[in-house]
């Protein structure tokens, strides 16, 4: 087995904000409704974290569950965590109507930190950043892909596939460019 | 002469001058200046030529609403054209050169065109460029082209960025004079979220230049109190330089913010797109002053009043030493009154009405001005700068009873509310007739999500135009918006204006009102268009009764000016011309943008590299650096080949195909879409999705499956392989992967909600490296780790396991018809397994290759193509694929399609291998021919081709093809005509060219 | 752009994130179908100029697919539900009906 590499090896950016691809980390998919008998055990036991409620975020350290729609769960775990999570879910869930599937290399993670990082992501989706809430998890569009991010400190940590990582990067590299600050 | 006085201008900084260049000439301005203010204080009063007649053209506002001034700004890649003069602001090294002319300014060759212009009417293209046809391609067309067109295209690439930016408010101010402050006010107090924007780089609007008075002080001190307050508050936000040019569905603005416009190089965007959500709209936006139909209007030195008024005020630019007013108005007397108290002479106000009696008037006559009432100005005198104007009686037909030397005229002819952003979702206007313009409805607003009123006029844009009920009218919008949002606002009395009593306008349309044709074909409605009132009554008298229809036949109101000088002046015209009602005629639609938008602050960030998303695989990087080159599939970015040193396309392309077939391909297969479906009821459902069974698909196992869309025509094909007892696997072609999972989701949550099934898109979690050809078992076996002979994993079984270290899961399945196994490990370990086997596998021969081998390897085994032997409107059953089509399943997706008579037809074209008779390749595209002709002269067809290829295995051309009747005519030939004459026969065979039994990739 | 509320996240999204997805309430009309009924399933589409049923999914988004009542001439939103409902609520079909008097019902 060779060592994972993140789709960009940790590329950076220093702008008016930070931008750095991190990773690999580790998430797993869960698809099953909430009411599953067990669900919010097994979820625990991956991450430590309560079952998320609608469009939240519960973060524990270095693990996080993450609501992704009303059946289907983002679980964030160390990425030589993830055969054991797994495992756990496949233990809890035994015989419940789920899905868990490993999605860590399908994945790109960045994150947006300075005091304006916010402004980096306002160039980019259609969303009312002075809204979101702490601990809330938006899924929408970074220009012309698909995103999920929350605000996590002071910055944001933002998710897209895989694929489209040197595009996320060149959008969040050009967003951030001295000088280009809206406020 | 226009020049600078040597007092006054607000607006400018006489201690910071800039130096800039117009038509290489070397001129001086001042910070705060705008390019025509500048211009202006140069004596530069002719700017640019007409669109049509190129007559001599000046600047005529001072504002968004200038029709002529249009100049090229900057070079190489900062080279930008149709820049409007009046909203440029100056900075020091700007350069701008004069349009539509050639070969100069002060002597175009397409003025000629002005002395033809009685040849030139409304609807001059339309009537003479028909006849004859070939004439409009060879002769008009380029004569055309050549001398009409505004400014010049940019050759170079733009050297600047632009961005986008997202807001969000409650409430969206646009226009920052006196009304937008005090809407923003009254919504801030009352703890709106509020956004105000401001076209302009200062604040105030009008106001200050009018002289108003607020609570007693002078406009400005309540503009400075007003910014002062909005600062300081946490819930506004304060932007200049951002025009709100257009209003969208529910409360959506787009505005234009001009970032680095007037600092070009300083590293900042040049432009930004700003798209705002807001709850309710208050549009502050002003209102226009109208020209004075009179012959002449259009020489340069004729201005708006207001124009003239704002030059000498914000600028101290004196366009004239003698300026003629012309007026229907009291408004007007303001710019006669500033011009004498600028020291400039006056000679003359021409006043329209019989009966003057304002206190405008009075203070002008105080001044010592000459007042003419009940006059008009019969012509302009001048050519490329105004020289007089003779003046005679507005009732009368145009004889002139006196010449008034002067070197500018003044006109006003009242003021139209700027009702842009309230009409660009629908909002209705209302006449008014004392103002004689178009003013909001307010009981007929554009309507939001909710079916409550999105926009809320304020101010001038909402008709009041003295500054008293200008001011009330913003204040009342502001809690209005407010209000409507749930919010209180507070109780506070509003500020009051004090502005001298105005005396009613009387419309004028055209001066004098008896004017006969040669003096109304000087008449000037839409300067940049070339439009005259002569025009709008020919149109007229040539049917054109709706106002939609003369504008396009006329062109008035066209282009970058969209009405907005024109528009009033324009429809009066036609009302009068069609003994018809200014409101039953009606105004053209209002559309966005309000001004031009720059395409580089429409396209924001989407250049060069982030041009689009492109999707790349875990080893996309060692594709380049190998230099394959690349094909778009779908986002992705598949390597077509990988030449060498020398090698042609082709010519790698062949060396691949022979060296998969003989020895060992590898190719880089992650973009294949993988999809878990997973749940009690997974084998239903993909037997209602797939034409074949997949539920009796044994765990271990792989089968081939198509999906039809309910129409039963194919939409994707791929290789399921079984998990275990609940989870199948299904790939998907390479750019199906989204559409198929979204497909899949569609029929879960919308129909079959019941079902008890989960899908997951993996598509991205697996690198996937196809390894082919006669010696992958051997490159397999070196690597070690699992048990890969025909024993273990025969063909079409799949199973988990470790190559060479690295955890993959290996497929038994085959696209070439080669022994073949497709190999996926973690997209994390993607490029380390390529290099391991491309390095393992140098012994046996390996070679990367790319789509277009592929393609010629599975043409040459028959196998299809989604996207290339279907077009969406194929069957399984026309390609012959009867296998895969389950008859004992009572439903799937396409099913019911399918059985519809017109698919059951015998006649149908269906699959059939095609060999040229000659060897060569038949052309990509190319139809069979059948005798005789359809009822539209062509000749019949009777095929098509699909995929046609140079086979290096068989080295023929191969093709394969729908045919009518095909499967039947086995040995027959059909002819394919070539473009540029000739045709290629070619026999039908069985779309199989090699390995017919297919023991090859069995072994 | 239109904003619809996606009922199943609460999210308020924009256009851009969210993919149309026609007519809602189709009834599928499969084997053994008349060829009438099949062609009312497949092609046969109101096209109404006012009060409309459609089907969007939150695309970029919870995925999620959702039915909204709007009107086409106004862009008024009556409101989104989900899916699973194989006609218009009975509370939305009240608020079109005390907003547009004139409408003649969902059938």
């Amino acid at each position: 087995m060779s060592e994972p590499v993140s789709a960009l090896g940790g590329a950076t950016h220093q702008g008016f904000a930070t931008i750095r691809e991190i990773g690999p980390l580790g998430m797993i998919t869960l698809r099953a409704k909430p009411d599953v008998k067990g669900l919010a055990a097994a979820v625990k036991a991956v991450t430590g974290t309560a079952l998320p409620a609608q469009r939240r975020i519960e973060v524990n350290g270095d693990r996080a569950a993450g609501w992704m729609s009303p059946d289907e769960y983002l679980l964030i775990l160390p990425y030589a965590d993830v055969a054991a999570g797994l495992a756990a879910l496949a233990a809890k869930l035994k015989g419940e109507h789920h899905l868990a599937v490993d999605v860590s290399d399908a994945r790109a993670v960045f994150r947006i930190e300075g005091a304006k990082a916010d402004q980096v992501l306002a160039k980019l989706s259609p969303v009312d950043l002075a809204r979101l809430e702490p601990g809330e998890l938006r899924r929408s569009r970074a220009a012309q892909v698909a995103a999920a991010f929350w605000k996590d400190g002071e910055g944001y940590t933002l998710v897209s596939f895989r694929s489209v990582a040197g595009y996320v990067m060149g959008l969040l590299t050009h967003s951030a460019q001295t000088g280009s600050e809206l406020a | 002469m226009s020049t600078r006085l040597a007092r006054g201008g607000r607006l400018i900084d006489r201690g910071a001058a800039q130096e800039f260049t117009f038509n290489g000439k070397r001129m001086k301005g001042f910070k705060g200046d705008t390019l025509a203010a500048a211009l202006l204080a140069n004596d530069q009063m002719l700017v640019g030529r007409s669109f049509k007649y190129h007559r001599p053209r000046g600047i005529v506002a001072s504002g968004a609403e200038e029709p002529n001034a249009l100049v090229n700004m900057g070079e190489g890649g900062r080279f930008e054209p149709n820049q409007r003069t009046t909203t440029t602001e100056l900075f020091d090294g700007l350069t701008a050169t004069s349009q539509n002319h050639w070969p100069s300014l002060e002597f175009d060759v397409g003025v000629v065109n002005n002395y033809a212009a009685r040849f030139l009417p409304a609807g001059f293209y339309y009537k003479t460029f028909i006849h004859p046809r070939a004439a409009w391609k060879h002769l008009f067309e380029p004569i055309v082209r050549q001398s009409a067109g505004l400014g010049k295209v940019p050759k170079d690439r733009d050297a600047d960025r632009y961005e986008q930016a997202y807001a969000f408010c409650d409430v969206l101010v646009a226009g920052g004079g006196v009304a937008g402050l005090q809407a923003a006010l009254v919504a801030g107090r009352a703890g709106a979220r509020v956004i105000l924007l401001e076209q302009a780089p200062h604040w105030g609007g009008r106001a200050p230049v009018d002289g108003v008075e607020i609570d007693g002080k002078p406009a400005e001190a309540f503009v400075e109190a007003a910014l002062a307050e909005l600062s300081a508050m946490e819930n506004v936000t304060l932007r200049t330089r951002c025009m709100a040019f257009g209003v969208y569905d529910h409360g959506y603005v787009l505005a234009e913010e001009r970032v680095a416009d007037h600092t070009p190089g300083d590293g900042r965007p040049k432009k930004r797109l700003w798209r705002i959500r807001a709850g309710r709209i208050v549009s502050a936006t002003g209102a226009i002053e109208r020209p004075l139909s009179f012959a002449g209007n259009d020489i340069p030195g004729v201005m708006l009043a207001s124009a003239v008024r704002d030059y000498v005020v914000n600028w101290a630019v004196s366009p004239g030493d003698r300026t003629v007013v012309v007026t229907n108005n009291d408004d007007a007397y303001r710019t006669a009154i500033a011009l004498k108290e600028a020291g400039l002479d006056v000679p003359a106000v021409i006043d329209a009405r019989p009966n003057v009696t304002g206190d405008l008037p009075a203070k002008a006559r105080a001044l010592g001005i000459r007042i003419e009432t009940g006059s008009a100005i019969v012509k302009v005198k001048g050519s490329k700068r105004v020289t007089g104007v003779a003046i005679g009686l507005q009732a009368g037909e145009g004889a002139a009873r006196e010449e008034i030397a002067c070197d500018a005229v003044a006109m006003s002819g009242g003021w139209s509310p700027v009702v842009h952003l309230w009409s660009h979702c629908g909002g209705k206007l209302v006449w008014d007739e004392a103002a004689a313009h178009f003013r909001p409805d307010a009981a007929r607003p554009p309507i939001t999500h909710d079916g409550s009123a999105m926009v809320i006029a304020a101010g001038a844009a909402n008709g009041a135009l003295p500054a008293g009920e200008c001011l009330a009218d913003a204040d009342r919008a502001g809690a209005e918006a407010a209000q409507a949002l749930g919010m209180k606002p507070k109780k506070a009395k509003a500020p009051e204006a004090a502005a001298p009593a105005e005396a009613r306008m009387e419309p004028v349309w055209i001066m004098p009102q008896g004017a006969g044709p040669a003096l109304r074909m000087k008449m000037w409605l839409d300067y940049q268009n070339d439009v005259k009132v002569s025009d709008v009554q020919l149109a007229a008298r040539e049917g054109y009764t709706s106002v939609e229809h003369t504008k396009r036949y006329t062109t008035l109101g066209m282009a970058t000016d969209q009405g907005k000088l024109s528009n009033i002046n324009g429809l009066a015209v036609l009302a009068d011309s069609l003994n018809a009602e200014i409101p039953q005629v009606g105004t053209t639609t209002f559309r966005p943008p309000y001004t031009p938008v720059t395409i580089g602050a429409l396209a924001g960030e989407s250049r060069g590299d982030i041009f689009q998303p492109l999707r790349r695989t875990p080893m996309h990087a060692w594709h380049e650096a190998q230099g394959a080159y690349f094909e778009p599939v779908g986002l992705w970015r598949r390597p077509y080949c990988y030449p060498r040193a020398g090698e042609t396309h082709e010519q790698a392309v062949h060396r691949e195909v022979t060296n998969t077939r003989e020895r060992l391909g590898l190719l880089d297969a992650s973009t294949l879409g993988k999809i878990i479906v997973k749940g009690p009821d997974a084998g239903r459902f993909l037997d209602m999705l797939y034409t074949n069974v997949m539920s009796s698909l044994p765990v271990g196992k792989c089968r081939y499956g198509l999906m039809c869309n309910e129409q039963g025509f194919l939409s994707d094909d791929g290789v399921v392989a079984r998990i275990d007892e609940d989870t199948w696997l299904c790939h998907t072609t390479s750019g199906g992967a989204d559409r198929i999972h979204a497909w899949m989701e569609d029929w879960l949550q919308c129909e079959w909600w019941d079902w008890k099934v989960y899908t997951a898109n993996v598509t991205e979690q697996y690198a996937q490296v196809a390894v082919v050809g006669p010696n992958a078992r051997k490159l397999l076996e070196k690597l070690g780790g699992m048990d890969v002979s025909r024993e273990a994993l025969p063909f079409m079984q799949w199973a988990d396991g470790e190559l060479g270290g690295f955890r993959c899961r290996v497929y038994r399945i085959s696209f070439s018809g080669e022994l073949s196994y497709e190999i996926a490990v973690p997209a994390s370990e993607g490029m380390a397994f390529w290099k391991a086997l491309n390095d393992a596998g140098a012994e046996f021969g390996a070679m990367p290759y790319g789509t277009e081998c592929l393609h010629v390897m599975r043409a040459e085994k028959g196998f299809i193509m989604i996207g290339d032997e279907t077009d969406g409107t194929v069957t399984p059953l026309d390609l012959c694929l009867d296998w895969a089509v389950s008859k004992k399943k009572a439903d799937f997706l396409g099913k019911r399609g399918m059985q519809r008579t017109y698919l059951a037809n015998p006649e149908r074209w269906k699959l059939v291998g095609l060999e040229t008779l000659d060897g060569s390749v038949i052309p990509d595209g190319a139809y069979a021919v059948a005798p005789g002709v359809n009822g539209n002269g062509q000749r019949n067809t009777e095929g098509r081709v699909t995929s046609t290829y140079y086979s290096p295995t068989l080295k023929r051309g191969i093709a394969m093809g729908l045919v009518r009747r095909g499967p039947e005519r086995m040995g027959e030939t059909v002819e394919f005509p070539k473009v540029g004459g000739g045709s290629v026969k070619a026999r039908i065979v069985s779309p199989v060219f090699y390995d017919k039994d297919g023991e090859k990739q069995n072994v | 752009m239109l904003i619809l509320e996606c009922p199943c996240c609460g999210v308020k999204a924009e256009e851009t994130e969210l993919s149309p997805g026609g007519e809602a309430h189709l009834k599928r009309f499969g084997p053994g179908s008349s060829d009438e009924e099949f062609e009312a399933y497949m092609f046969a589409r109101k096209n109404p100029k006012g009060v409309h049923f459609e089907r969007w999914r939150h695309a970029y988004g919870c995925g999620k697919w959702f039915l909204a009542a709007r009107c086409t001439a106004t862009l008024e939103v009556f409101g989104t539900y989900p899916a699973q409902t194989s006609e218009p609520p009975a509370d939305i079909v009240a608020k079109i009906k005390a907003k547009r008097p004139d409408w003649k019902g969902y059938k």
